[in-house]
């Protein structure tokens, strides 16, 4: 099989060109940091637009031309920026969340107008929902044509109003360096988030100076970043007060760089930790005080000691319908500490009795400094009662799965050994669904921006362009997607790209030939009436996932059998100069356990099916 | 439910009314009555809005709107700590018979006529929601043609202005 090797031909070809470009002072002094860079010289918006890129320290942007964007790819062909031509933008948008997501750094994706930009909508609203700093750049139409139902005009910026943190509409050329600061700026900062740019073409087309660095002109934007003292200190008396308080950690303790100060937080006052969907990785999951992850399919520990609490110090996490279940009987007993960088998402679903807007590494730091000074003083919490009970639970309800009375393959105990074979330090990249969940579950995150993944919006077809992203970012570490055959078919033709750009991820196809997660609801609520959640891929191989992922470039492999799970998925460790994608051919009626049903509350949950946890109630 | 009015400054750019209105609808809130101008800075517009809501949800879409980039301040006029004045234009009709009557009227509410054809009058009156209210009821029995109103506009009693603070100069 011929595949292009990691030297891919779209690299050397890059690269090749950029020998024979003349070497200029702009291109060594590119790199430098924005501080660094005060320069001015005439150039077109679209060499503005690349320039702004540059000083902004961008080294790869995703991205598909077009008419109106048009202009910005000449300047771009010289750029010391990489550009990575994926297939679909939506490919683009998710590749440049993931690639933030794994590094901490802003993404960048590129489109045309009309149809390019539109088909960025979900990315961004996928960044929007999991607050991912995202910076879209899209052309549109020139300036006079907007407004008239010119060839590929959209607007974008009213179409994107609801999904981004901020948009601009770029009038003029001469603002383009500080709107593209402006946008960095927003994206990175207070709760980080997508912002778009639209530049009509005459505007990339128009002569401008570019100057740099630009003033931001952000009058209305004041993150708060540190906490209130008086805050901090009644939320760190409860802390040592409580007889049954819990740390509920979400995303925002990954955003804000806060692990190693959650870490000596929980450690410090003994209090069990449960992570978010958004937030696995923030806190070890071998760790003796993490108790899983809360919610509908969350552990029975975390899921009760949330329930159960009488105190729980929420830090960057938001009450997600997922994670409260029925709202109204959410944690009854518990008094709420909410500790969020963005006021709009305290109170928001609970009252918060002690709220705390800050960075959750501030928030994290003070919260320490006042426990010890709690501590100090002779006030410590004696939770040797709780503990008592949650790893009672633990131990009665621990998370596991029935292995298929029909013989199949369990796509479980598949997920599991893909965790234990490629180890705490692969990033793991999920889609949507049943996978998902599994993926939540089975493997064992030890470090953060290990666990990718959508988690507000839900996008299936996130995980083949994210898991990209990622590798793009971090070229040294092994990624592995872990994909439904559901969301595989909507997104890869990355795979391309992938092998194109030399971008070897690893992708699991976790093949239950059906859109698991809707069927297991049609199992559960819907009297086993399979409507429309059939995709074939199991019936009629079609498509054929090893044909499909040679056809792309790729190395493809298939598993049908537990035995040979291990040596498939060490096989594909052992191809490190193309994309490898695994056909694992499981069974169809694995489902996902524990599981609050939709609408019910926490009390409700089922640890299997017919199977509701036993609480001694007695014990609290 | 009660009515709540919030002046909302924001940088005077284009499509901020959009990113404001669209917020309400969005987060389910109807919007009673808008007013949009420029302040003494010409910087800065001033948008005033009259929502009916209960204080927790506004509370929230309050937060939701200061989170928009280009929003610089929001301030809740308590009504009995400000002024609130709409504007109403309205045709009435008004024959030789009942003109006097009608004028009668105008000049108890000290309302003006600034139009005048051979059946109708064009009245001009400005005041709280409740004033015009009134003045429309009485109004009412002669046949009202045509009617406009302003969104209602708001300023706080006493010297303190909500357009001092430093996010306003820098902007």
């Amino acid at each position: 099989m011929t595949r292009p090797t990691p030297e891919t031909l779209a690299n050397s070809a890059r690269r090749a060109r950029n020998a024979e470009a003349p070497v200029t002072a702009d291109h060594t002094r590119a790199t430098a940091t924005p501080a660094s860079v005060a320069r001015s010289a005439q150039v077109s918006g679209a060499g503005s637009l690349v320039r702004s890129l540059e000083a902004l320290g961008v080294d790869v942007v995703f991205g598909i031309p077009g008419g109106a964007i048009l202009p910005a790819y000449d300047p771009l062909y010289d750029s010391t920026v990489r550009h990575i031509l994926v297939r679909h933008e939506q490919g683009a948008g998710h590749a440049a969340t993931g690639y933030a997501q794994a590094t901490g750094r802003v993404g960048v994706c590129i489109a045309t107008s009309g149809p390019g930009a539109t088909n960025l909508v979900t990315p961004i609203a996928d960044a929007y929902m999991d607050s991912v700093p995202l910076v879209a750049i899209t052309g549109q139409v020139a300036r006079p044509s907007i407004g008239t139902d010119a060839f590929q005009e959209a607007d974008i910026q009213g179409i994107t109003l609801p999904v981004t943190k901020h948009n601009f509409l770029v009038q003029h050329a001469g603002e383009i360096p500080r709107v593209l600061a402006e946008a960095f700026h927003l994206a990175s900062t207070g709760r980080p988030g997508p912002v778009l740019v639209d530049i009509p073409k005459d505007v990339l087309q128009a002569q401008t100076t570019f100057a740099w660095p630009p003033t931001l002109d952000l009058p209305g934007y004041r993150p708060t970043m540190h906490p209130h003292g008086k805050q901090i200190r009644e939320a760190a008396r409860l802390m040592t007060n409580a007889r049954r308080p819990v740390l509920y950690v979400g995303g925002g303790v990954l955003k804000a760089g806060a692990t190693e100060g959650l870490r000596k937080l929980a450690e410090l006052t003994g209090i069990p930790v449960v992570t978010t969907l958004m937030a696995l990785g923030a806190f070890p999951d071998s760790h003796q005080q993490h108790l899983g992850m809360p919610g509908m399919h969350g552990t029975v520990a975390a899921v009760y000691g949330l329930q159960k609490a009488d105190l729980i110090v929420a830090l960057g996490a938001r009450f997600d319908d997922r994670v409260t279940g029925k709202l109204d009987s959410f944690a009854p007993d518990a008094t709420v500490v909410h500790a969020d960088i963005d006021p709009a998402e305290i109170g928001k679903n609970r009252h918060a009795d002690v709220p705390i807007v800050g960075d959750a590494r501030h928030v994290i730091d003070e919260l320490l400094a006042a426990v010890t000074a709690e501590r100090a003083a002779g006030r410590v919490a004696d939770l040797a009662d709780w503990w008592t009970q949650l790893d009672d639970l633990r131990e009665r309800y621990p998370l596991g799965y029935e292995e298929p009375s029909d013989g199949t393959l369990s796509p479980q105990y598949v997920i599991k050994r893909l965790g234990e074979i490629a180890g705490p330090d692969a990033i793991y990249v999920a889609g949507v669904g049943q996978h998902q969940m599994w993926a939540s579950q089975f493997i064992s995150y030890e470090k953060p921006q290990s666990w990718l993944n959508s988690g507000g919006l839900g996008t299936m077809g996130y995980a083949v362009p994210a898991a990209m992203g990622a590798k793009v970012g971090k070229p040294d570490v092994v990624v592995w997607g872990i994909d439904g055959d559901g969301c595989f078919q909507m997104t890869n033709q990355e795979l391309a790209t992938c092998a194109l750009e030399g971008i070897p991820v690893k992708i699991a196809v976790i093949n239950n030939g059906n859109l698991g997660m809707v069927r297991q609801w049609q199992t559960l609520f819907y009297g086993e009436r399979y409507s429309n959640t059939d995709l074939g891929t199991h019936k009629h191989r079609i498509p054929d996932f090893v044909k499909l992922a040679e056809a792309l470039g790729c190395v493809g492999l298939r598993c049908e059998n537990a035995e040979d799970v291990d040596k498939t998925i060490e096989a594909a460790m052992s191809i490190n100069d193309a994309p490898v994608v695994i056909d694992f051919v499981v069974g169809k009626d694995a489902m996902v356990w524990p599981m609050v049903a939709a609408g019910t509350s926490n009390d409700e949950i089922m640890f299997a099916r017919g199977v509701r946890p036993v609480f001694d109630e007695d014990d609290i | 439910m009660t009515m709540h009015t919030l002046s909302v400054l924001v940088e005077n750019k284009p499509g901020v009314l959009a990113r404001v209105s669209g917020l309400f609808s969005r987060r389910g809130f109807n919007i009673d009555s808008l007013a949009v101008g420029e302040t003494e800075n010409p910087d800065v517009s001033r948008i005033t809005i009259v929502v009916n809501a209960e204080s927790s949800p506004l509370e929230q879409v309050t937060k939701q709107l200061n989170k928009l980039v280009n929003v610089l301040k929001i301030v809740e006029l308590d009504p009995s700590t400000s002024v609130a004045r709409e504007l109403l234009l309205v045709k009435v009709r008004a024959d030789r018979n009942a003109r006097g009557q009608v004028l009668e009227t105008v000049s108890l509410f000290r309302a003006r006529v600034v139009d005048v054809a051979a059946d109708t009058l064009t009245i001009e009156a400005t005041g709280t929601p409740d004033k015009l209210d009134a003045l429309l009821r009485d109004l009412e029995p002669f046949g009202i043609k045509e009617m406009v109103q302003s969104g209602l506009v708001a300023i706080g009693r006493g010297p303190r202005a909500i357009t001092a603070g430093p996010a306003l100069r820098a902007a």
